[in-house]
This record gives C-alpha cells, structure tokens and sequence, in this order.
C-alpha cells in the first residue's frame, strides 16, 4: 500500500481522537497500539529508504535508513533484507544503530577547543579551528624537519606529529588520511589495524 | 579474509581459535551455525567458555598464549598419522624445495641469531637453487633436507604429553581436536579456520596465524570453498583502512614504504620486485613498479614526472629496520619528541596497552586534534584521574564528525566486499565528514605553505587536492575515482593471448590494474582498488544483483570484492593440475577447454599441468607456491612456540628460549613486567562483549547497550574465587605491576583451572570496553594491567597474557 502524506496525517488524527474517546470509559489501548504501529509502519513506506553498511565489526551488514521526505530527518534503521550476508538480521549493536543518529544527546555537534592549562572546553567555529591547527602543523613540522638521518641518509621526514586512525571511517577518507600524513613526512602513522 | 563470511556454510570442520565468533560476531556465526546444520562438526578452542562454546560441539579449554604449541601439535599428529593431502602438498607447497645446509635450528634458536639486537641475520633462511636460478626440488619428499622432512623434523618434539604440559589441555582433547580437524586433509573434505584479536595480540600473533597456514596447506585447505584462514575482523572498515596504509610500514595498496638506503626510485623498485626464473611461475609482484609508479601520479599528478623519479624523494624514509608503530609512538612521546597529535576515531587513552604510560605520555603534548563523533578519555586526557589540567599545556581541538551514514563513500569488509552506502541524513550542527576535515585542514597548510618559507613544501605544495564538489564540500566519489585510478594520456593496451588491442581515451577510469603503466601514463591511488570503476565510470562496489551462479554463495554482482572482484582468494589451488576441482560438490573452479569457469580465477593462465603456459597457483608468492618455509617471519621460517613475556613459567618447556628472541624490550621506566612472581600469579587476558565496541568510545553513549553492559568485570573461576575468598557481585582490585583496576567479580565455571608443567594454573579475564569518562562509576581502562609490547612482526601489542592479582577491596 502506498501511502501519500496526506493520508499519514489522517491516520495520526484518527489515533488523536481514538484518544479523546478512551476519556468516555471505551478501552482504546488496543486500538491505540495498533495505530501506532501502523503509523510507523506507513511512515516507513512513505520514507526515502537510504542504505548503509553498520559501523561495527567487519561483517558488512546492509541497514536501510528511513528518511522522513519533509524533515530529511531519519526516524528509523533496520537490517536490509534483501542483503545476502544478514538478510536483514542484525547484532544487538547493529540493532541500536538509530542512537548514533543525531537523535542521540551525546553527538557532538561543535567545535569544542581547551586552551593550555584550562579546565574547559570552549566553543569556537570551523575558521578558527582550522587556521589554529594548521599553524600548529606548519610550526611545529618546521622546527624539527629531519632531512638527514644519522647515518647521513636523506629521509625527509616529520618525526614530530603523529597520526592514529582510524578503521572507523570510510575508504575514501582514509586515502585522504594516508597520503596527507605521507605529503606532511610523517611516519609515526598508525590505527585500529594493528590494536 | 582469504575467503568470505557467507563461505563459511560450505566447511564440514569448523575449527574456531582466538575468537569468540557468537558474541563479536554473531552474523558472521549465522553462517557458521548454516554449516552445523548440514552436519559440519564445530570446535571452540578459548581460554574460556562463551556463547560461541555453547554452541559448538564441544569446547576445549587452552591456556592464553599456548596456541602455537597446540597447532604445532596437529602437525605433528597430521605427520606422524599421515593426514597430509599429498597431490596438494607435493604439486602446490614448497614441501620439495630443498633447505640450504647452512640453515639450522638448536634449542629454540634458529641460524643468524643476534642476541644483542634482538634479530635474525637471515641469510642462512634460504632455499637451494639450480644454475638457471630455479628452486632445486625432490618430488619424492625424501630428502632429509627438503622443507617437508624438515618441518616433520622441527614438529616431532611436539609430542602430546609435551603439548598438554604446556597449554594445559587434556590429552583427549588433543588427540579428538588433532583427528577431526585433519580429517578434512581429502579432497572432497573442507575444514576453516576463524580468528580474531584472540589470535593478533600476542607476542607471537604471526607466527600462530602461519602455524594454521602450513596445517591448511598440508591438509589442501586452502583456496577453496568452506577452507582457508579467516580473520574476523573487528573494525566496520579495518580491511579498508588497512588497504590504504594508515599505517607506518606500508602505501595504499601494500606497497612497501621507501627505507633510507633505498635513495632512487631505481634502487626502491629493484628491491621491492620479485624475480622468478621459474616460468611456471607467475610471480604477479613482477608488475610492482606500474603499481607503484602509478601512486605516485595518484599522489603528485602532472608534478610527478620520469626526469624527478615520479616525486619518488618526497615521500619519507624509514630508518632501515626501525618502527614507527603505536607503542613507538607513546614512547617518543613520553620523552618529550612527540608534540603534536592527530586520534580520528580513535580513543588510545583507552585502547592502548600500560595506560599509565599512554596518558603521562599525553600531557607532553604541545597540542592534540580529535575528529569523532562522541568525545572521548583521550580528547578528555587533561581532566582524567589524577590528572591537574592547570598543569598540563596541550591545545586540543575537538572537532565534530558525520556519522557513518551522514555520509557517501565506501566500506571494505573482512572479505574484501567493498561496499557502497549513501548519505542518508545531513549531520547535526557544524559536524562534517572526517574526509571533509581532512580536506579543509591540509588544504590549509597548503596555503600556509604557499604564503610563506618552510621545511621542505614540495611535496605538500605538489600534493593533487581538488577533492571537493563545486560546493567546496568533500566529494567522496571523486576521491574513489581517484583510488581506482586514470588513464592519464591516451593508451592502447595489447592483450596478446587474445589478439586485441583496445584504446583508452585520457581521462577515462583504469578498469582493471594488469593494465597499469610503468610510465607515468596511468594513476592509481590503491592498486588493489584499480577495476572498483569501469572504464566508464560504472560504480561496481554499489552493485546489489543477488545471482548465485556456482551456488556457493559467491554473489558475484553484489558490490566489489578486491582483487578484481575474486571472491576466494589462490582459487586455482581447489583444482588439480589439470583444473579439475579437487571436490566436485562445491566446484568453484573448472578449466573447460582453454578457460576457467567459475569464480574469478587467480590469473587467466592454464592449470599447470600444461608445462608451457600453465601457472602455480599461488601467484602473489615469488615461486608460485605455498610457503610451508616462510623465511619472511622475523621470528623463523618454521613456527616455534615461546611463552609470553610474562607468564607463569621460568622455562620454556620445549628449549632454553623462555620468550619470542625476535621481539623489542621497552624498557622505559614505565615499562616494567613480572614473570612468574609470586605477586601476580594468574594469568590474565581480556576481551569484548557483545553490546560495547572495542574501547566502548561509542557504544557507551548509547543508552541500551550501556544498560545491558553496564560496567567493568572481572571473571573468576569458582576454585580460584573460593580460594580467595571472593564471592559473585563483590567489588576487587585486579593488578599488574603496571597498573590497576577495580571492578566487579564475576564468579563463574566458564574458566577453569589449568594444569601446567604440574602445577595449578588460574586464568582470569576482563573486558577492555570502559573508560573514566562516562558512565560515572562505570570502571577505567583494562589497559592499566597490560604491557608495551607486540609482535615481532607486526607490532601488534600482547592484550591476551600477561600476569595479574586479585584481591577483594
């Protein structure tokens, strides 16, 4: 059944009054119950269906997101059945993927900066923030550049910044990571691989 | 992963070692439970019983740190009882190879020891040679001086009463474990091998890993249909991350980092490529420089040219033989020469061993940038316990991070499916892909760089960076494109077995890495990853056909699977020399008349019966064949097993080599271990569970796992709990001499007293996914307990043995 967003509001008006009439001494819950769970079933048929693969451990499992058309907002994730390795099954945290959504309090959401010897976390923005760490780079790599090793061979190297992560983030963004830690010289270079 | 998660249906034995499958990875173990049900025996060797024990046929109970002792026990069993799928070993293996006579191997040492830098000069590690440069070879396998007589030799001291002296498993529990599982040495029989951290984090992590190897090699077990060596992994895209070198030792794709004696890009390519006289051996690695040179123009573009080596001095050097890993890390910056940090999705305050030397090591920093998306013990290390943050000078920077499925881009599994998602949703606030941070934040050096004078710009004014949309926004698509690679003038490529020729426009995708240039006239960014993209710019790795043609399970349509999309790596070794499958039940591979059929076959080559044209089938090795010796390991060419650095013993049952020779000491102030003292006498090791994710760093935030895991335990053994007094539910301090932590005991019959060299061992565990930071109450980091130190080949640090006490609080 397809169901446009217009009939999805007249489903909520119905649960609205099937609550006003519970006031008369009819017991509604089952109803209620029932609506709701075809609220969100129809809410689900009337979303975008994105898929994404869980971020956990590394069987791959497929996830479909519910978007709300309206909002972009996602208000549900579930296991995809149609793919071949968990036919829509899912681990206990694949399961409770939707709390790592923005629905979830603790997500950070700004650029959060503690300045030498404070005992807080301040707010700043993006153009702070990037011009601040790329001085630090550009500082701290200049000051102790090793061109040479002991030996007397040439090594280009920046051997006073390192780099950890991460498995945790997508192909392309690793790539990004990987020749931008080379580009700088730097070797102190590692991630989750190897702990 | 040499093979997938859904093959795992097609084993008839099971074995499970170093994991805990059912609870890490409980949809990876669907498929083990689809192969039970057509009658396939599962067995669960573990420290512990789990769930994943529950549900096999039965579990054997070993001590941490003993698996290379119990492995090389089933070789000996597989000799002794001639287990051995001959046609494999003999045709496929260097089992005929003969050793050099200079090679030996005495009281736990092997040729070319050096005790004072702790290494092997391995030039006695090699094989005998013809005058045409070939391997010399006995096929009868009778020469006491071929790898095959030698590796029966070296495992003939693993008797079974020596075996289960050491781990402490019964007799009858080895003999039952040896005789199944070498059951499947036939070839209509396939028996797999599952690992995970339970088998990496040890000091002697590789060398357990090869000791399956060589059981699978001699019992046929690998490149086939329910066989091989499978890692499960734990990271959603360690396979990826691992593909693209986010690591000190290797570039995208596998590529070995340029050492300091290596000064020219002639002399670095003429080290790393292999060459093989035999021409029945494919010796793929022979294509290394268009690999190479071919990330070079993924790096540099048009600034890398013939005449500048391709950019190949800007790249950094190592030092010869030294490392750079995580443990190295903290340990410069304890002393002061590490001043800046980047942790991107990471939480090493948590994560990495001797805590109290990861977060002292911290507070040296002149500044930390974190990239996540929750915050963290280590983005929060200047206010952690103990910690005064009005003494500690570090800037830090937190910056906000989309979610996984806030945003596009590609996921590579254990099984090299690499699959594509969507950006399902915007992220909340100011948060923005890590790519996209990474982006902006060297795009701003470049500026910096561009402005002013600076230590050597070239290669960060030469970097090819125009990964954004026309919304300056990270373009996750473009930067795959540019991992899979471009032809980057007009190209004609000859395949001459076919007789074609067939040209490619400048610009156009790569759609396969055999045709990569050596020239400059092509760019890759990951060889592994070139054919991801057709030529026309098709993404293959959002594929979702659900066609089964062999019916295995392969699912060949459904996203990408490196290399070009074969599913089972070193498939041709499933047929005979012939290209007839071994087992004609699970056919993967066939050659029919002048092709292969089946799953993508390792190599268009013939089987290599026909002496002209046809290939060995294991073409990534330098003589085509599995290594039974593998002087590669830093450690031996053949397995040995030694104890932990620290254990419960004073001498290594099988020699006079109490720990692995080949593995670094730290031994900094904070780098003190304890073996076999009376003050820590139970051996420890740690673990996850099914709710909380590697250090918790994301699942603690989530209110339903944190309720179902709430805080830190400690599991007991009952004996061991009544001996001390200690009852289920009361609170303890566990302690190593690095460090402590308190938590609740957990009394239980899952560990069980061993018996080791006749005396009573207890073993103890924890969990390692909690940290100061949040919940309240909720236990700090097991890695207070563990020790600096790793594998002698990878660096992987030992989590799973190390001593400890328990007392009630």
């Amino acid at each position: 059944m397809e169901i446009t967003r217009r009939g999805f509001l007249k489903v909520s008006g119905a649960v609205g009054s099937g609550i006003a009439l519970s006031g008369l001494g009819i017991d509604l819950r089952p109803v209620h119950a029932y609506a709701d769970k075809l609220n969100k079933m129809n809410r689900v048929k009337a979303s975008k269906q994105v898929f994404t693969v869980c971020c956990y451990c590394s069987v791959g499992c497929g996830l479909l997101c519910s978007v709300d058309k309206m909002t972009g907002k996602i208000f549900n994730i579930e296991g995809d059945a149609d793919h071949p390795i968990n036919e829509g099954s899912l681990c206990a945290k694949g399961a409770g993927f939707f709390d790592l959504t923005e629905a979830n309090k603790h997500r950070l959401r700004k650029v959060l900066y503690r300045a030498p010897m404070s005992d807080k976390w301040e707010e700043k923005d993006w153009s702070f923030a990037l011009e601040r760490i790329a001085r630090l780079i550009k500082d701290t790599r200049d000051a102790e550049f090793v061109t040479k090793n002991a030996k007397g061979e040439l090594v280009n190297r920046c051997e006073n910044i390192g780099h950890l992560g991460s498995s945790n983030v997508d192909n392309e963004e690793c790539w990004l990571m990987s020749v931008k830690c080379r580009a700088l010289g730097m070797v102190y270079i590692d991630h989750q691989a190897r702990v | 992963m040499t093979n997938h998660y859904i093959d795992l249906k097609n084993s008839d034995v099971i074995l499970i070692m170093g994991s805990n499958a059912a609870e890490h990875h409980p949809i990876a173990f669907k498929w083990i439970l689809r192969a039970k049900e057509k009658g396939a025996k599962l067995i669960h060797v573990d420290p512990r019983y789990t769930r994943t024990s529950a549900r096999c046929d039965y579990h054997v109970p070993l001590r941490s740190g003993t698996d290379i002792a119990f492995l090389g026990g089933m070789i000996n069993y597989i000799m002794q009882n001639d287990r051995w799928f001959k046609d494999y070993v003999v045709n496929y293996t260097n089992a005929s190879f003969i050793v050099s006579p200079d090679f030996k191997f005495e009281d736990g040492l092997f040729s070319g020891y050096d005790a004072q830098k702790r290494k092997y000069n391995k030039d006695t590690w090699v094989i005998e040679k013809d005058a045409r440069g070939i391997p010399k070879r006995d096929m009868s396998l009778n020469d006491p001086r071929c790898v095959f007589q030698m590796l029966k030799t070296h495992f003939s001291r693993y008797t079974l009463d020596k075996v289960s002296s050491i781990t402490g498993v019964s007799k009858e529990n080895l003999t039952r474990v040896y005789e199944e599982y070498s059951a499947t040495g036939v070839p209509d029989k396939a028996g797999t091998e599952c690992y995970a951290l339970g088998w990496t984090h040890h000091t002697i992590g590789s060398q357990i890993i090869r000791t399956m190897s060589i059981i699978q090699l001699l019992l046929g077990n690998m490149g086939i249909c329910g066989g091989g060596v499978n890692a499960l992994r734990g990271e959603p895209n360690v396979q990826g991350s691992t593909d693209h070198a986010i690591l000190y030792n290797i570039l995208p794709g596998y590529l070995k980092m340029p050492a300091a004696s290596l000064d020219t890009i002639d002399k670095y390519l003429e080290k790393s490529t292999p060459v093989s006289k035999d021409p029945q051996s494919a010796n793929y690695y022979q294509n290394y420089p268009k690999f190479f040179v071919s990330f070079l123009k993924a790096m540099f573009d048009d600034k890398a040219t013939k005449e500048n080596g391709f950019g190949y001095s800007w790249l950094p050097k190592l030092d010869d033989g030294a490392h750079y890993s995580l443990m190295h890390l903290f340990d410069k910056m304890l002393a002061g020469k590490v001043k800046g940090l980047f942790a991107v999705g990471t939480d090493p305050a948590v994560s990495s061993p001797n805590t109290a030397k990861v977060r002292k090591a911290l507070e040296k920093l002149d500044w930390l940038v974190g990239e996540n998306i929750f915050d963290n013990e280590t983005y929060q290390f200047w206010r952690g316990p103990g910690v005064d943050p009005k003494k500690v000078k570090t800037e830090v920077f937190l910056l906000p991070a989309s979610a996984s499925m806030e945003k596009e881009g590609s996921q590579s599994n254990s099984g090299r499916w690499v699959q594509w998602k969507y950006k399902a949703a915007e992220a909340p606030d100011d948060a923005i892909p890590v790519g996209e941070i990474t982006i902006k934040i060297m795009a701003a050096v470049k500026e910096l760089y561009k402005k002013e004078p600076g230590a050597f710009p070239e290669p960060i004014l030469n970097l090819k960076w125009d990964y954004t949309d026309i919304k300056g926004r990270y373009d996750a698509l473009k930067v795959s494109k540019q991992i899979n690679g471009y032809f980057l003038k007009d190209t004609v490529i000859e395949d001459k077995a076919a007789g074609t020729k067939t040209e490619f426009k400048k610009g156009q995708l790569v759609p396969t890495f055999g045709m990569l240039q050596v020239d400059g006239a092509t760019s890759s960014g990951n060889w592994v990853m070139a054919g991801s993209f057709t030529a026309t710019g098709e993404n293959k790795m959002a594929k979702r056909g659900k066609d089964d043609p062999t019916g295995l399970g392969l699912y060949p349509n459904w996203s990408y699977a490196w290399p070009v999309n074969r599913r089972i790596i070193y498939n041709r070794a499933s047929c005979d020399i012939n290209g007839k499958p071994y087992n004609p039940k699970r056919k993967l591979l066939e050659w029919v008349g002048d092709k292969w059929v089946g799953d993508v076959p390792d190599g268009p080559w013939p089987p290599m019966a026909d002496r002209e044209k046809g290939k060995y089938p294991f073409i990534m090795k330098q003589d085509g064949l599995g290594a039974l010796f593998g002087p590669g390991m830093a450690e031996g060419p053949f397995p040995e097993h030694y104890e932990p650095l620290e254990g419960p013993l004073t001498k290594n049952p099988l020699s006079g080599q109490l720990i692995n020779p080949a593995i670094q000491i730290f031994s900094g102030e904070m780098d003190k271990t304890a073996n076999a003292s009376d003050k820590f006498p139970y051996v420890c090791t740690t673990y996850s569970c099914t709710e909380h994710w590697c250090s918790g760093a994301l699942t603690r935030w989530q209110a339903w796992l944190l309720e179902a895991m709430p805080e830190l335990y400690v599991e007991i053994g009952d004996i061991l709990a009544r001996d001390l007094g200690i009852r289920n539910g009361e609170r303890v301090r566990v302690s190593s001499i690095r460090g402590a932590v308190e938590c609740v005991a957990m009394v239980t019959k899952r560990f069980k007293p061993f018996q080791v060299e006749g005396k009573t061992v207890h073993q103890v565990g924890l969990p390692f996914n909690y940290g100061w930071l949040y919940p309240k109450d909720g236990g700090d980091s097991t890695n207070f307990l563990t020790p600096t130190v790793g594998d002698a080949n990878t660096f992987c640090p030992e989590y799973k043995a190390f001593m400890v006490n328990v007392k009630k609080i």
